[in-house]
C-alpha cells in the first residue's frame, strides 16, 4: 500500500487498475486513518464503514470480472449537503436530523455511474454559511495542517478531509469562496466552476443564483479528473447549462512544455493587491505571479473598479435567497419537529430549537432586504450593483486570458477568535465573492506557507466556461 | 438604521428568539445593515438587474411523467403521519 | 344614493397537462393521498424545478384565444409566505413578468370584458381537518395554474357568471383545461366594491376568496354588495379586507385584513432562469388553435344556414361541433343534420350518459343515414328506429337498409290494398273521423304503416287515406 497520505486520486486510479491494492484496501486504509481523527480534526459529520467498504467490495468485484470505470473504486468524501440515497443529509444542521435522503444529487448518481466509493459526509458550516466550520450545528472541525486555526469553510470538513491525508479527494460547494477558501487554509486545490457547468440538484441550496459545486483534491490532475466526472448538463437543473461534460483530464496526457504559458496573459487585479493584505500572503502571491512570467505569461495589471462593493452586494443577495430556501425547514415533511399546540407555534418552535446563530442572523437579514419598503433599497439595489460587478469582470477578460490573486486577505486564523463578529467573518470572502456574483469560474490552489507553517492559496480566476485555460494554468504553476 | 423592526422581521421568517438573541442579533443586524448600506451611494439608472448565475433561458421539459416517491418514504421522513397523510396541528382559517 | 357595482375575477384555471407544473409527477385527480409526489414538489432538501413546456404551450394559446399580448420574455418569481400545504414555503409564480398580457372576454351581450394579465403558478397541497389534527397531502400541490386576471370592468354578479361561462367556454374548447369545477380546476378570487353612480374613482374593494362554483359566486357576490349597500347606506365605511365565502350559511366572514395582510417578499425565482419564447414558437402555436366557439358559431350558421340557437348549443361542445360538422358534410343536409343531432342524438347521449364522440356512431354513418332520408330512400320512422343500433354497435346504414328491404315503399298500386284493408278493418275510427274527430286519421295512418311492416312513406298513406274518406 502506497503512502495514503500522499496518495493522489489519480494515483489510486492508476494502483487499482494496476491491481496494486485492491478497492476494499484502500477504502480501509482511508477508515483507519478517518475514525481515529474524528476526536480532533473532526472533518466528518457521518463515517459509514461498513457501507463504504460494501461499496469498495463491489468495485473490485467489478474489476475482478474485468470492468473499469473512470473513478471506479475510488472513494471519495461528499459534503454534508449532497444528497446520495439512502444517506443521512443533513448540511450540518440539527434541523435535519433524522432526515435520510431518498434520492441522489446528480453529482452523486455522476459519481456512482463512474464507479466512486461515498466514503463519508464532511463537516461544513451550518447549511453552508460561514468560513470557519465553527458554525456547524454537529461540532466544529480543525485545521489538520495548521493545527489549533480554522479550517475555512464552509466546506471545512472536505478540506481538512483532503488536507489531512483522510480522503484522496473530496467535493465541496462555493456560494461566496466555500471550496476556495478552505482549500486555501488546508493547503490543497479547490474549484469553483462556471456557474451553470455542475448541476446544483440534489444540493442543499444557499443561495441559489451563487451555489456551485467543485472538486477539492491534493493536485489539479485530481480536480480535473472529478470536473470531468461531474460537469455538463443536467436536465433536472434548470439552470445547468446546455454543454457537455469538460474533459479536462486529457491535458495530463502531453508533458508540460518549457513555456507552458506562452501566449497567455495573466491580469492582476489592484484592488485585490489593497492594503489589508497580509504580508505574508502578498509575497506569496507576487512570487506566484514571477513564477507565471518565468512560465511565459504575460503580466499586466487590471482593475475590478467595484470590488469595495462586492461583500455588501453579496450579502444581500444570497441572504435574500437564503431566507427563501431555508423557509423549507420548518418540520412538516421531513426532518426534526419540536411540537406545539398549534402550527404557528410547531414552526416557531421547530426553526428556533433546529437552527443556529448564523443562520438566523442570515435568514432574518435576507427577511428584511426583501421586506416591504426594503426590497428596493436593498434587493433592488444589489442586483443592479451585481451588473456591475459582473461587467469589471468582463471588460478585465477583454484584457488578460485569466486573473491571478489571492484566495484570502490574511492565512487561517486560530481557532475561538472573531466567534461572535459577523463582519469580520465576512470580510475574509471579499476576494472571492466577485467570482460568484459574476458567474464564472476560479480555483485555488497551494501557493506556499507562511513562516509559522500556514498553508497559503493562490486564486487563478477565469470567464465563464473558462475552465480549459484554468486548467492549464493551475497545472504549470502548480507546486511540485 | 431606521425601520429594523426585528420582531416584525423575526416573525416574517417564523423564527422565535430568545431575550439574548433578540438583543445580540439585533445590535449586529444593524451594524451589517449599516455596512450593506454602503451601495446606497452608486449610480444605478438604467442598469439592468442580474438576477441569475447566467444570461441562458430555462429549458422546457416535455410533459411526460416519470416514477415519484413511494408513499412509505414521503411518510417514513415525516415526523408525524395520519392515515396516508402527514400530520399537523389542526389548522384553523 | 344609487351605486354602480364593480366586480374583478382573478380566475385559476387548471391547466390539462400530464405533469406538475415544475416535476414530472402525474396529475390524475382523486388518489391515493402523498401518491403522485417527489423531492421537487415536497421541497425536499436540494430539489430544483423545471418548466413544464406544455405548461407554457397552453397558457401561450389560451392567451392567444382571449387576444393576450405574449411576453417573449416572461420570468417567475417566488411568493414567500408560511403555510402548512405548501412544500416549499413559497410559491413559485409570476409576478413581475407574466407569460400574457392585457387581452379581454367578449360576453354573448357584446360587452368586452378587458383583461389585465395571464401568468403561471403552481398550485398547493390539500388540508384536511380531522379531530384534534389537520393532514397534509402533496399530489395537488405543484399542478399548473394558469391565473386570469380581470380589469374590474363587469358591473353585476350576472355579467361576473357570463364572463366566467364565456372564460370556461373558451378554454375547454382549446382543450386547456377541463375546468371541472367539482374537481376546482376553476376557482375564482373575486373583488368587489360599489361607487356612486357617476363617480369614476373606484370605492374601497373587498376580496372574497377560493370559490369553485358559479352559483357559489353568484351568490356571495350578491350578499357582498347588498352588505355594501347597506354599510354604505348606514354611512359605515368599507374596511378593505379578504372575506371568505360560507356556502352554507350563506354569508360572507373578514379573514384578514389590510393591515394584517402578509409580506409577501415577491422576488425573481433564481432556481429558474426566464422564459425566452421566439416570434416563431408563438406562431407554431397559433397555428395549434381549434376556431374559437362565437367565430364558430357565425360560421356554421353561415356554412349551414343553421339557426342561431343551434348554432350556439352545437359551437359550445368542441366535439359535438365536429361531429355535426362531418356529419352534415357527409349527408350534404345542414339544416336536416341540424336537427337530428340537436333532437336525436342528444337525446340518445343524455339517455345513454355519454359523449357522442365515446359512442359507436360515426359522423359518416349518421350522415349516410340522413342522406338515405333525404333521398326517400327510407322514411323517418324507419331513420329513427335505426339510429339507437348505431348509435350502440355502429355499422353502415346504406348496408343495413339494403339487407333488411327497409327502404320505403312510395308506389301508391302498392299501398291502396294496405289502405282499403285498414279502413275495412277499423269502421267505428272510420266513423269517427267523419263526425270531425281529426286525430283519428293518425291512427289509420299508424294502421297501415304497420302493415306495411313500417316502409310505405307516411305522406303517400296520409294522402291516400284522405283521398279515401273524403
Amino acid at each position: 500500500m502506497d503512502d495514503i497520505k500522499t496518495l493522489t486520486l489519480a494515483g489510486a486510479l492508476e494502483g487499482l487498475r494496476a491491481k496494486r491494492f485492491s478497492s476494499v484496501e484502500l477504502t480501509r486504509a482511508l477508515l483507519d486513518a478517518m475514525l481515529p481523527s474524528q476526536r480532533d480534526i473532526h472533518a466528518f459529520v457521518t463515517i459509514d464503514a461498513e457501507g463504504a467498504l460494501a461499496q469498495a467490495a463491489e468495485a473490485d468485484r467489478r474489476r475482478a470480472a474485468g470492468e473499469d470505470a473512470p473513478l471506479l473504486g475510488a472513494p471519495i468524501a461528499m459534503k454534508d449537503n449532497m444528497g446520495v440515497a439512502g444517506q443521512p443529509c443533513t448540511a450540518s444542521s440539527r434541523i435535519l436530523e433524522g432526515y435520510v435522503s431518498p434520492y441522489d444529487a446528480t453529482v452523486a448518481a455522476r459519481l456512482r455511474a463512474a464507479g466512486a466509493v461515498f466514503l463519508g459526509r464532511t463537516n461544513m458550516d451550518e447549511f453552508a454559511l460561514g468560513s470557519t466550520t465553527q458554525t456547524s450545528g454537529f461540532g466544529p472541525t480543525e485545521n489538520p495542517v495548521a493545527r489549533g486555526c480554522i479550517p475555512g469553510g464552509s466546506s471545512g470538513g472536505s478540506a481538512a478531509a483532503v488536507g489531512g491525508g483522510l480522503a484522496l479527494a473530496a467535493l465541496g460547494t462555493d456560494t461566496g469562496g466555500s471550496i476556495r477558501q478552505p482549500a486555501s487554509h488546508c493547503g490543497i486545490v479547490g474549484v469553483k466552476p462556471t456557474y451553470g457547468l455542475v448541476s446544483r440538484y440534489g444540493i442543499v441550496a444557499c443561495a441559489s443564483s451563487l451555489d456551485q459545486v467543485g472538486p477539492m483534491t491534493k493536485t489539479v490532475e485530481d480536480a480535473a479528473l472529478l470536473m470531468d466526472a461531474i460537469s455538463g448538463h443536467d436536465p433536472m437543473d434548470a439552470t445547468s447549462l446546455a454543454v457537455p461534460p469538460t474533459r479536462l483530464a486529457r491535458l495530463w496526457g502531453e508533458p508540460l512544455a518549457d513555456r507552458p504559458l506562452a501566449g497567455m496573459t495573466l491580469g492582476l487585479p489592484k484592488e485585490y493587491f489593497g492594503d489589508g493584505l497580509d504580508p505574508e500572503v502578498r509575497a506569496l502571491t507576487e512570487a506566484a505571479a514571477r513564477r507565471a512570467e518565468a512560465l511565459g505569461a504575460a503580466l499586466r495589471e487590471v482593475s475590478l473598479p467595484h470590488s469595495d462593493y462586492g461583500i455588501p452586494t453579496y450579502y444581500i443577495c444570497m441572504t435574500a435567497e437564503l431566507s427563501a430556501n431555508l423557509a423549507r425547514f420548518d418540520g412538516v415533511r421531513y426532518g426534526a419537529r419540536v411540537p406545539a399546540e398549534d402550527v404557528l407555534g410547531q414552526y416557531l418552535e421547530t426553526r428556533a430549537r433546529g437552527l443556529g446563530a448564523e443562520a438566523k442572523r442570515r435568514i432574518l437579514l435576507g427577511t428584511f432586504v426583501l421586506s416591504s419598503g426594503y426590497y428596493d433599497a436593498y434587493y433592488n439595489r444589489a442586483q443592479k450593483v451585481r451588473t456591475l460587478i459582473r461587467r469589471d469582470f468582463e471588460a478585465a477578460y477583454a484584457a488578460c486570458d485569466l486573473l491571478l490573486a489571492p484566495v484570502t486577505p490574511e492565512p487561517a486564523w486560530p481557532l475561538g477568535v472573531y466567534q461572535d463578529d459577523p463582519i469580520r467573518n465576512y470580510l475574509s470572502d471579499v476576494l472571492t465573492v466577485g467570482a460568484n456574483l459574476a458567474g464564472c469560474c476560479a480555483l485555488s490552489l497551494p501557493s506556499g506557507r507562511t513562516a509559522a507553517g500556514k498553508p497559503v492559496g493562490l486564486q487563478l480566476l477565469g470567464p465563464g466556461l473558462g475552465e480549459p485555460a484554468l486548467f492549464r494554468a493551475a497545472r504549470a504553476l502548480e507546486l511540485r | 438604521m431606521a425601520g429594523f423592526d426585528i420582531d416584525r422581521v423575526a416573525l416574517l421568517a417564523r423564527l422565535r428568539l430568545t431575550e439574548e438573541e433578540r438583543a445580540r442579533f439585533g445590535g449586529q443586524l444593524e451594524t451589517i445593515v449599516a455596512y450593506v448600506d454602503r451601495i446606497a451611494g452608486l449610480e444605478l439608472d438604467g442598469l439592468d438587474a442580474t438576477l441569475h448565475g447566467h444570461d441562458a433561458g430555462a429549458p422546457l421539459r416535455a410533459d411526460e411523467p416519470v416514477p415519484g416517491l413511494p408513499l412509505e418514504a414521503v411518510l417514513g421522513n415525516a415526523p408525524a403521519r395520519i392515515d396516508d397523510e402527514i400530520r399537523m396541528p389542526r389548522v384553523v382559517e | 344614493m344609487e351605486y354602480e357595482v364593480v366586480i374583478g375575477l382573478e380566475t385559476h384555471v387548471q391547466l390539462k397537462t400530464r405533469t406538475k407544473m415544475f416535476c414530472g409527477c402525474g396529475t390524475a385527480f382523486g388518489a391515493t393521498p402523498n401518491t403522485h409526489v417527489c423531492p421537487v414538489c415536497l421541497g425536499y432538501p436540494g430539489a430544483l424545478p423545471t418548466l413544464n413546456g406544455q405548461a407554457i404551450r397552453l397558457t401561450v394559446m389560451a392567451g392567444l384565444m382571449l387576444g393576450c399580448d405574449i411576453a417573449e420574455r416572461s420570468r417567475f418569481d417566488r411568493k414567500n409566505y408560511f403555510y402548512p400545504d405548501s412544500a416549499k414555503n413559497y410559491q413559485i409564480t409570476q409576478n413581475g413578468a407574466p407569460l400574457c398580457l392585457g387581452g379581454h372576454v367578449d360576453l354573448p351581450g357584446g360587452r368586452r370584458i378587458r383583461l389585465n394579465h395571464i401568468h403561471l403558478e403552481e398550485d398547493v397541497g390539500k388540508l384536511t381537518h380531522r379531530p384534534g389534527c389537520s393532514g397534509v397531502d402533496f399530489n395537488r400541490g405543484g399542478l399548473p395554474l394558469m391565473e386570469i386576471v380581470s380589469e374590474p370592468d363587469l358591473r353585476s354578479p350576472d355579467e361576473a357568471i357570463a364572463y366566467l361561462t364565456a372564460l370556461r367556454e373558451m378554454m375547454v374548447y382549446a382543450g386547456v383545461s377541463d375546468c371541472n369545477l367539482e374537481e376546482g380546476n376553476m376557482r375564482s378570487d373575486v373583488n368587489v366594491s360599489l361607487r356612486p353612480k357617476g363617480q369614476e374613482a373606484y370605492g374601497v374593494k373587498v376580496e372574497i376568496k377560493n370559490m369553485n362554483t358559479f352559483s357559489g359566486i353568484h351568490a356571495a357576490l350578491e350578499y357582498e354588495i347588498a352588505r355594501q349597500t347597506q354599510a354604505l347606506g348606514q354611512g359605515r365605511a368599507i374596511v378593505q379586507e379578504t372575506r371568505r365565502w360560507d356556502p352554507d350559511l350563506g354569508e360572507t366572514f373578514t379573514m384578514r385584513t389590510k393591515e394584517n395582510a402578509e409580506d409577501y417578499r415577491y422576488f425573481p425565482e433564481p432556481d429558474l432562469p426566464p422564459v425566452i419564447l421566439t416570434q416563431a414558437q408563438i406562431d407554431a402555436w397559433a397555428n395549434d388553435l381549434p376556431e374559437a366557439p362565437a367565430a364558430r358559431r357565425e360560421r356554421m350558421m353561415r356554412d349551414y344556414g343553421i339557426p342561431e340557437y343551434d348554432a350556439g348549443v352545437l359551437s359550445a361542445d368542441r366535439a359535438l361541433a365536429d361531429f355535426f360538422e362531418a356529419a352534415a358534410k357527409r349527408s350534404g343536409n345542414g339544416k336536416l343534420t341540424s336537427n337530428w343531432v340537436m333532437a336525436e342524438v342528444l337525446a340518445l347521449t343524455a339517455r345513454e350518459g355519454t359523449h357522442v364522440k365515446d359512442s359507436a356512431l360515426t359522423p359518416e354513418a349518421l350522415g349516410d343515414l340522413l342522406r338515405l332520408l333525404d333521398a326517400k330512400t327510407i322514411n323517418g320512422p324507419t331513420a329513427k328506429a335505426l339510429l339507437p343500433e348505431l348509435f350502440a354497435r355502429g355499422g353502415d346504414p346504406a348496408a343495413i337498409v339494403k339487407e333488411r328491404g327497409l327502404a320505403q315503399v312510395a308506389d301508391a298500386g302498392a299501398i291502396e290494398p294496405l289502405v282499403e284493408a285498414a279502413l275495412a278493418d277499423n269502421p267505428k275510427v272510420v266513423a269517427d273521423y267523419r263526425a270531425g274527430k281529426q286525430a283519428a286519421l293518425g291512427f289509420l295512418v299508424g294502421q297501415v304503416m304497420k302493415r306495411s311492416k313500417g316502409k310505405a312513406s307516411p305522406q303517400l298513406v296520409q294522402q291516400l287515406l284522405r283521398d279515401k274518406l273524403a
